[in-house]
């Protein structure tokens, strides 16, 4: 399946004066499988694109295209599309409801009309792909901490079984022990069911180290789209952007000006170490 | 959705912003009793008139007043129709057991003209003073009201929370409604009971939202040692001022002018 943006824009609020375009004419194609990471300062239109991606927002200008079929289309089922293309807003855990853990999770399954059997199947799945075992199933979603509440959360879109998994900053507010957990466990998810991800967040470090590609929005434009490799060489555009590279990759391109042969794309700091030896070991 | 125009502020600067909210009050008040003073259309007319002329002073957009009135149009239609149908006299129209009478017409008509006029009124003060304003206005305006005990400033207090509250939750239900429609929910098909139910999902973490945001809002507010009314001093005390005398000046004139139209149309 894959999922196109043509030409998208958005307007809030056409009412006033100068109606300002939260998404301003952006194109692209996302497909299963793939991992990517959308980022932009605050106020850049990132969630209002995702909204977009499921349909939730209509956007007043541009086609959404399912597998080539307009979603806005009359008569096209909208709950397909949310089917197939999950979204986790953001602050997840400000949508839990049910009495249980287990029933809430349940919800998006029984939305999609699954007998009761199946419904729990998965939701149990999304549960423990999220680390939360048996043992909370009977919990009170309110009782929970908060990161126990971002999972069980995050389980209840999983429990959908999308083709296109985004998610909606979904560390914001996490510790660094919990951030690594989840980003791991989406990845995970990524390699283990071909689930196509699309992380947004505003922090380069954490989409650096596992998305292959690479959305870059700045005053509701999409400016890059590419790998990160590619993407970090404009690392004084980015910065201009408010938004910044990896550390190393600044630590590389002074070595490089300082006159040490180096490459500048790296990503990781193990890569910058095996470059830095390679270059000084010629030397 | 996101707009609710209804009691919220309006930023602008306008002579009407400038008032001191004491004399909002007053004016509002007054304007309220002047509509049920009157009762001949050109008492109406003389109050939307006015009205008008203070809408234009304040330099808030009609259009965005009248996104407001939208907020209360069932309220309206509920009550015409019970006037219109429910009312005895001259009888114009009947079908089966259903009568219109004259007398209910004109009823409805008045009581829709005072309904848009009065709601537009008040509305008005909210739009044209911040919630900060609303509260001192409030608490030094009902001052005289502590020698009965009325906890005045609590009282004030809890109106301009309230106020400053709406557009907050109503943004909190849009981002939720939105977050459980990702999630598959439907809450447009269906009949009432359906529709009662899939509002489940919305309603409690809506309520839940709503004890947070308290409960945060209350601990800020005793982080900074806030005790209530008591020896609390302020940083931009009310004080009247040329504009705010001339003000009453033209209250004055208006409900004179009132009083006269109606003694003038009552035959
Ligand atoms: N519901 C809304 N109504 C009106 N304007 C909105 C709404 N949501 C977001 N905006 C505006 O759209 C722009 C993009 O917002 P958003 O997509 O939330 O950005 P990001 O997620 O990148 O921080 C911002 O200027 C924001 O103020
Ligand atoms: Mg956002």
């Amino acid at each position: 399946m894959q999922l196109e943006l043509k030409s998208v824009s958005l307007v809030y609020d056409p009412d006033v004066q100068n109606p300002k375009k939260a998404v301003d004419d952006i194109s692209l194609t996302l497909r299963k499988g793939e991992f990517a990471g959308l980022i932009g300062h605050t106020g850049s239109g990132k969630s209002t694109l995702v909204q977009i991606m499921n349909g939730l927002l209509k956007p007043t200008e541009g086609t959404v295209l399912l597998d080539g079929q307009d979603v806005h289309e009359k008569g096209f089922p909208l709950r397909n599309l949310r089917r197939q293309v999950g979204l986790v807003f953001q602050y997840p855990e400000y949508q839990l409801f049910e009495e249980t853990v287990l029933k809430d999770v349940c919800f998006g399954p029984k939305n999609l009309g699954l007998p009761k059997e199946e419904q729990e199947e998965r939701a149990k799945k999304a549960l423990s792909r999220v680390g939360l075992d048996a043992r909370y199933y009977d919990a009170s979603p309110f009782e929970l901490s908060g990161g126990e509440k971002r999972r069980a959360a995050i389980a209840g879109v999983l429990a959908m079984e999308p083709d296109i998994l985004i998610l909606d900053e979904p560390t914001a507010g996490l510790d660094p022990q919990g951030r690594n957990d989840l980003l791991a466990e989406i990845r995970k998810l990524n390699e283990e069911e071909g689930t196509g991800i699309v992380l947004v967040s505003h922090s380069m470090e954490d989409v650096a180290a596992y998305a292959s590609r690479l959305l870059v929005m700045n005053h509701a434009r999409l400016v890059y789209d590419d790998t990160p490799r590619h993407v970090f060489e404009h690392y004084k555009e980015l910065e201009a952007m408010g938004l910044s590279a990896p550390q190393v990759v600044y630590v590389m391109h002074a070595l490089e000006a300082r006159g040490l042969d180096v490459r500048t794309d790296v990503l990781t700091i193990e890569e910058a170490k095996r470059e830095i030896l390679r270059a000084l070991g010629r030397k | 959705m996101r707009y609710t125009t209804l009691g919220q502020y309006y930023d602008a600067d306008s002579v009407i912003h400038r008032l001191d909210p004491r004399v909002k009050l007053v004016f509002t008040i007054v304007y309220i009793v002047s509509l049920y003073l009157g009762n001949s259309p050109f008492c109406y007319i003389f109050a939307g008139l006015f009205l008008a002329v203070v809408i234009r002073l304040s330099k808030v957009p009609v259009r965005y007043m009248l996104r407001g009135l939208k907020a209360v149009i069932f309220l309206l239609l509920f009550t015409a129709f019970f006037n219109i149908f429910l009312s005895q006299g001259d009888v114009v129209f009947q079908w089966g057991f259903i009568t219109i009478t004259r007398q209910g017409i004109e009823t409805a008509v008045r009581m829709a003209v005072r309904l848009v006029l009065l709601i537009m009124g008040s509305s008005l003060m909210t739009l044209t003073t911040t919630p900060n304003d609303l509260t001192d206005g409030l608490e030094k305006g009902l001052g005289f009201l502590k020698v009965f005990h009325v906890p005045v400033h609590e009282i004030g207090m809890m109106m301009s929370i309230a106020l400053r509250f709406i557009p907050i939750l109503v943004e909190e239900a849009g981002r939720i409604m939105m977050a459980q429609k990702a999630r598959g929910a439907d809450f447009d098909s269906g009949g009432l009971i359906k529709k009662a139910k899939a509002m489940i999902p919305l309603l409690i973490p809506l309520f839940v939202a709503a004890f947070r945001r308290a409960n945060d809002l209350a601990q800020a507010m005793e982080a900074r040692c806030y005790h209530g009314g008591n020896g609390r001093t302020k940083l931009h005390p009310l004080k009247y001022r040329r504009l705010d005398f001339i003000a009453y000046g033209v209250l004055l004139l208006y409900l004179a002018l009132m009083i006269v139209l109606k003694i003038v149309t009552k035959s």
